[in-house]
């Protein structure tokens, strides 16, 4: 079964973030870029299912060169090999740009099973799953906390407000996992030096056969027309319990008239 | 004046708050129209005209056999049969995925964790664990927009709520993914985690599994119980309730953190709250930073005198 592992290069939630203030997009060199967290439970899954059922996993970014970082990372977990479509032309592209272009480039590879972390850290739109399936015209398994595969099946729990849904489509299919799925592994010593030698195909545009005019910045459908550091909020009180403090967290409850 | 469709959040019948704040919100734009999906419109007909509503698009339940797709023909054979000036959802992860994959058949462009929207769908959103406020708009076609719950405050109205029935023919690729079995974890008597208009949370200071002491002090106040991660990734509590950059957002009206230090990941689901209680031992914990109160202090003895603080004063 093969498998391609979506992964996305986003600013470490530990440092400062910013946009830019030139066209109100991510200022990438404002931080450090990290593997968004939630790939590598998508990493880990398709290793998983690769232990299991065989195949190859194959990772597929997008994103500027410094991308390469995170597709290293990804190599050094177990991935065999990965494409890099990185392009000027993709630079601004919104969520669904993105899906589009993804969906292009997923048509270089051949893949019965796509699977991606459920959101990024850093846009948090958690739509990209959903879109790319739509694009691809295939099954959309997101938002998994448990994957099966069983010959040409797939099995999910869908996480819902509720608990799970148990879904079932036919491969090919589009898997999201969410963090509760397994527990990431760390790279050994032995597949950091390995991943060195791992294929890392770069594709353009052209290749992936996307058209200019539908990605980037100036036709993205979405548009961040400004942004201001959000309003500082006023200093609140803290006090030290001195066998009291619960008495006082009442009275100031009281006084927002929450009791 | 155009139709702005809002896809109705409901239980059973029994429409979510989050639906009268969307339907608040549509008003600034057109005119609302609900879209229901599912058995028991007639029994919510009335809290919709209630927040405005013109018109209720009712649709079969079968469409909620299937993830997302068939919610998605629905909703964009609607904004396009009608001329949809918008379409709103709430922003919740599914819903989020409904207007993803609506945006992309009308061939618009999606907004998302958007915390107002005025009348010309200019949307503010609350980005970065909380740490930047942007504006954002969709330059063609439908805007698309999932609005968080407890954002836009709900505001009633008068509204005919004429309803309507719908006929989808749903796609083969919309039946790709069969919803086989729904699973019912942990539904207590407690109000949902985000509608809430308060949430009380646990983090590693609570210890074990035992949250008890977290429920009670939620349970006083007629609360929701939420976890941090810490909690969540040590099996202390389900993973539905973790509150946080990977797991839900939540803005109530007040948010109580118990034990919980305030990493950029919990503040990412939380720092829109309104009012915010804080007990913590470490009084360098950055959630103080965010706290309108904190107590420095073991929440296994803060909390239990709180709780019966607020019991007493009922």
């Amino acid at each position: 079964m093969n498998i391609v592992v979506l992964v996305k290069q986003v600013p470490d939630t530990a440092t400062e973030r910013k946009l830019s203030p030139d066209d109100n997009t991510l200022d990438r060199a404002a931080s450090d870029g990290v593997i968004n967290e939630l790939d590598e439970y998508a990493i880990e899954e398709a290793l998983l299912l690769k232990e299991k059922h065989g195949g190859e996993v194959t990772v597929l970014t997008m994103g500027p060169d410094q991308a390469t970082d995170s597709i290293r990372k990804a190599l050094s977990m177990g991935a065999d090999k990965a494409v890099h479509l990185v392009d000027d032309a993709l630079e601004g592209s919104d969520a669904l740009q993105t899906a589009y272009a993804l969906s292009k480039a997923l048509g270089t590879v051949e893949f019965d099973l796509v699977v991606l972390g459920s959101e990024s850290t850093d846009a948090r739109t958690g739509v990209l799953g959903a879109a790319l399936a739509e694009y691809l015209g295939l099954p959309q398994l997101t938002l998994a906390g448990k994957v099966d595969v069983d010959g040409s099946a797939v099995r999910v729990q869908r996480a819902t407000d509720y608990g799970y849904d148990v879904v079932e489509a036919q491969l090919p299919a589009v898997v999201s996992v969410i963090e509760k799925i397994n527990e990431p592994r760390y790279p050994s010593f032995k597949l950091i030096m390995q991943a060195k030698k791992k294929p890392v195909e770069k594709l353009g545009i052209a290749d992936a056969g996307i058209e200019a005019d539908r990605v980037g910045l100036a036709n993205a459908a979405t548009e961040t027309v400004d942004f201001a550091p959000a309003p500082p909020r006023a200093a609140g009180t803290v006090v030290k319990d001195e066998g009291d403090g619960g008495v006082k967290a009442a009275e100031f409850l009281a006084e927002k008239k929450f009791v | 004046m155009a139709e702005v469709l809002v896809l109705v959040d409901h239980v059973d019948g029994e429409v979510k708050k989050v639906t009268t704040e969307l339907l608040t919100a549509a008003r600034r734009i057109g005119e609302p129209a609900a879209v229901w999906v599912g058995a028991g419109a007639d029994s919510g007909t009335a809290k919709l005209a209630e927040y405005g509503a013109q018109k209720v698009y009712t649709a079969p339940a079968e469409l909620a056999d299937y993830v997302v797709a068939p919610k998605a023909e629905l909703l964009a054979h609607l904004a396009q049969e009608k001329s949809a000036a918008a379409v709103l959802v709430s922003a919740t992860p599914e819903n989020k995925e409904i207007a993803g994959r609506t945006a992309v058949k009308l061939g618009s462009g999606v907004l998302t964790d958007v915390v107002d929207v005025t009348g010309e769908v200019v949307t503010e959103h609350s980005v970065f664990g909380g740490a930047t406020v942007t504006h954002a708009k969709v330059r063609s076609g439908v805007p698309v927009v999932a609005v968080r719950p407890n954002s836009v405050p709900a505001e009633p109205a008068e509204g005919a709520a004429e309803q309507e029935e719908v006929s989808v023919e749903l796609s083969d690729a919309a039946k790709a993914a069969k919803v086989v079995e729904r699973v019912v974890q942990e539904k207590g008597e407690r109000p949902e985690l985000t509608e809430a208009a308060i949430v009380v949370s646990g983090g590693r200071g609570v210890g074990s599994d035992d949250f008890s002491v977290v429920e009670s002090l939620a349970d006083s106040l007629g609360a929701a119980v939420g976890a941090s991660r810490a909690a969540v990734d040590s099996g202390w509590y389900p993973n539905q309730f973790q509150v946080g950059q990977t797991g839900k957002t939540v803005s109530p009206n007040l948010y109580v953190a118990l034990g919980i230090s305030g990493a950029i990941q919990h503040r990412a689901g939380m720092q829109t709250s309104k009012n915010i209680v804080a007990v913590n031992k470490d009084p360098e914990a950055p959630i103080f930073e965010l706290a309108d109160f904190g107590v420095v202090g073991d929440l296994h003895t803060v909390a239990p005198q709180l709780t019966e603080e607020i019991n007493k004063r009922k």
